[in-house]
């Protein structure tokens, strides 16, 4: 005789479409983590999931858009972001969150980031950075590290790579921070206080790779990256972002590194806009 | 007012509230009325780092249930084509002008050309049917920029409006109507609840209801092939069923989107076919050779994209020959040409741009069209 055993309902469910499931992702791979850390941190921030829109680019990272059971928009390669500023600024209700990879938003994307981070855009930025293009097959990025192999780097990689951070802070985002799937409390906390932020706020997410960047570079287990995340990490929070970048062997330093505030380009509209005194109505 | 300002009232009398754009000659004063206009009724503008932002953040203001617009140029039109191919995928409401300058590459930023026609029809990667609107005055740009919102928000597409330098530049009288809340369109919303709603099921007319970012459908929208969930659906099946429906909800629906205006067609043997500022010339040499004893008729587009086949087709049985002035290399005279079918000669007056046609040159066509 058999007996079922009730299972307890994961408690992030209800935020995925699991009629999609399967997903994508390779065994191993942090973006799984990562969408776990931003759904826990909606909860925790007990923010309606009705006015919480998810938009993503093209990539691994672009995929999480269609898993998320909220309002969510695959966009083109690099857009995620233009096409957030307008959800925004067409309904400043809504909590607007860009979920997207490196060579997303950092390469294709780049202009578009650091402008609506100068903009002060109320949009919250998850770039889950794994070091390469994994849904083409394993290239060379932005931030890919001096002398890690990738497909397009097979000899090592000699362009210095972006310290996101330093770029997104540099450009006037409110609120920067960085993690590894390693530091899922922290993680999930950062994402939570990021969403609460009102301004440019953006969580990057050192994630493993494991069927490319780490391959290619002696890391084929997933549990590889995490072992050397363990050696690698430096909690160091307030650090000055300039001295964030990352190294092919060398420290990650993680924690929360910026949170100041600065008006919105949506608080700026919306006093012009009383200013003029809606001269014609809607 | 100038054209490139009636093209901005047009759109806030349209409801338009929300504008993205980049600075780019001729089209810079819809923009900059833009500017002005958009908070004092309440709406946004914001001017993007470049036109690949602009497209994006309209259809994104678009999905927050908003009407939106951008205004640009040739180069700023060749940006914005990859997700001109978005708003076609995702079936988005918007309006795209371009105000035609000489090209290709930064050509005569000040001067006019109508080069960009194709462009208009087959700029973005795939399959689609998209719909341009061209107007020949500041009173059609302000005309034409209402109906292609209206246009957008009925087939959810992204409405064109293909003017030039010359209409954009030119100062006119412009009437500004009270409308009348039938006057504009909006898009068809779901009637169901949330658990029920498909984004991408279409009825008889092939345009599906559209949920809005924030009201609880918990929608997900994707460029990917998709099923009627709006899921990524990775099949020849798939993509049959999805790219027939995007052609066919504009195809099958031509008949409403059209229009033409036909001035002293019904008798013609010669026909000038024509559309924006090459109309209006075309509309003087049309006259005198009436005047000089000749059966001209002209046929002004008002919509060239769908294009009229059929009153081109009708027109080839009728007349000896079309006149197709344009300020290009030969564009819009392919369509008529594949539409003639043979049935009536088709001249192509070709102007490279820079400058207009001048009335003699098409008259002379006219003439040796008529022999």
């Amino acid at each position: 005789m058999t007996s079922t055993v009730p299972v307890e309902q994961n408690l992030i469910d209800s935020f995925l479409r699991l009629d999609r499931m399967p997903h994508i992702w390779c065994p191993g791979c942090g973006i799984g983590p990562s969408v776990t850390c931003f759904v826990k941190a909606l909860q925790r921030n007990g923010l309606d999931p009705d006015k919480t829109a998810v938009v993503s680019g093209i990539g691994c990272a672009g995929r999480v858009a269609g898993y998320v059971k909220l309002d969510s928009f695959h966009t083109t390669h690099g857009r995620a972001l233009p096409f957030a500023t307008g959800l925004k600024l067409g309904n400043p209700e809504l909590n607007v969150v860009v979920f997207s990879g490196d060579g997303d938003l950092i390469a294709i994307g780049g202009n578009h980031l650091i402008h609506a981070a100068r903009r002060n855009m109320d949009i919250t930025v998850i770039c889950v950075n794994n070091f390469n293009y994994g849904m083409t097959g394993g290239q060379v990025g932005p931030t890919t590290p001096v002398d890690a192999r990738c497909t397009t780097s097979p000899y090592g990689n000699f362009e210095e790579p972006f310290n996101i951070p330093h770029l997104v802070a540099a450009s006037g985002a409110t609120y920067v921070a960085r993690w590894t799937v390693l530091h899922p409390r922290q993680l999930e906390r950062s994402i939570a206080e990021a969403m609460s932020k009102r301004g440019f706020s953006l969580v990057e997410i050192i994630a493993p790779c494991p069927a490319l960047y780490g391959r290619m570079n002696r890391q084929a287990q997933g549990l590889d990256t995490l072992h050397s995340y363990q050696e690698r990490c430096v909690v160091r929070n307030g650090a000055d972002t300039k001295d964030l970048g990352i190294t092919f062997k060398g420290p990650i330093v993680v924690g929360k590194f910026v949170d100041i505030e600065r008006p919105t380009f949506g608080d700026h509209c919306k006093e012009l806009i009383e200013r003029l005194g809606n001269k014609e109505g809607q | 007012m100038n054209g490139d300002v009636a093209c901005a009232e047009g759109a806030i009398s349209a409801g338009c509230r929300f504008f993205a754009g980049y600075p780019i000659t001729p089209a810079t004063e819809v923009a900059e009325t833009m500017a002005q206009r958009q908070p004092q009724v309440g709406g946004v503008y914001i001017q993007m780092e470049d036109e690949l932002g602009s497209m994006n953040a309209v259809l994104g203001a678009s999905w927050a249930g908003v009407k939106a617009m951008t205004a640009t140029s040739g180069p700023g039109f060749s940006l914005m084509m990859e997700n001109i191919g978005l708003g076609v995928m995702l079936e988005t409401p918007c309006v795209v002008v371009d105000i035609q300058r000489a090209a290709p590459s930064t050509g005569l930023p000040t001067l006019p050309a109508q080069g960009d026609m194709m462009q208009a029809r087959w700029g973005s990667h795939g399959s689609y049917e998209i719909i341009a609107l061209v107007p020949s005055s500041p009173q059609e740009l302000f005309d034409l920029t209402i109906a292609a919102f209206n246009l957008s928000e009925t087939y959810r597409v992204p409405v064109l409006v293909m003017s030039d330098e010359a209409v954009g530049h030119m100062s006119e009288k412009v009437v500004i109507p009270r409308l009348t809340p039938e006057q504009l369109s909006y898009r068809r919303r779901p009637n169901v609840a949330p658990e029920e709603y498909l984004p991408y099921r279409a009825d008889g007319d092939l345009v599906p209801p559209m949920a809005v970012a924030g009201e609880g459908y918990r929608f997900h929208v994707t460029g990917l092939t998709h099923d009627e969930k709006g899921y990524p659906a990775m099949t020849a099946e798939a993509q049959d069923k999805l790219v027939r429906r995007l052609v066919d909800k504009i195809r099958l629906n031509r008949k409403d989107i059209i229009k033409c205006e036909e001035i002293a067609v019904e008798d013609a043997e010669v026909v000038v076919c024509a559309y924006g500022i090459t109309a209006r010339i075309a509309r003087l040499a049309v006259e005198q050779a009436r005047e000089n004893g000749i059966r001209a008729g002209l046929l002004r587009f008002i919509t060239v994209w769908p294009f009229p086949e059929e009153r081109i087709a009708e027109l080839a049985r009728q007349v000896k020959a079309f006149v197709v002035p344009e300020l290009n290399y030969g564009q819009i005279v392919l369509e008529v040409e594949r539409c003639a079918a043979g049935r009536a000669r088709t001249t192509l007056l070709p102007h490279m741009g820079g400058s207009v046609h001048h009335p003699e040159t098409i008259l002379e066509a006219i003439e040796e069209a008529a022999q």
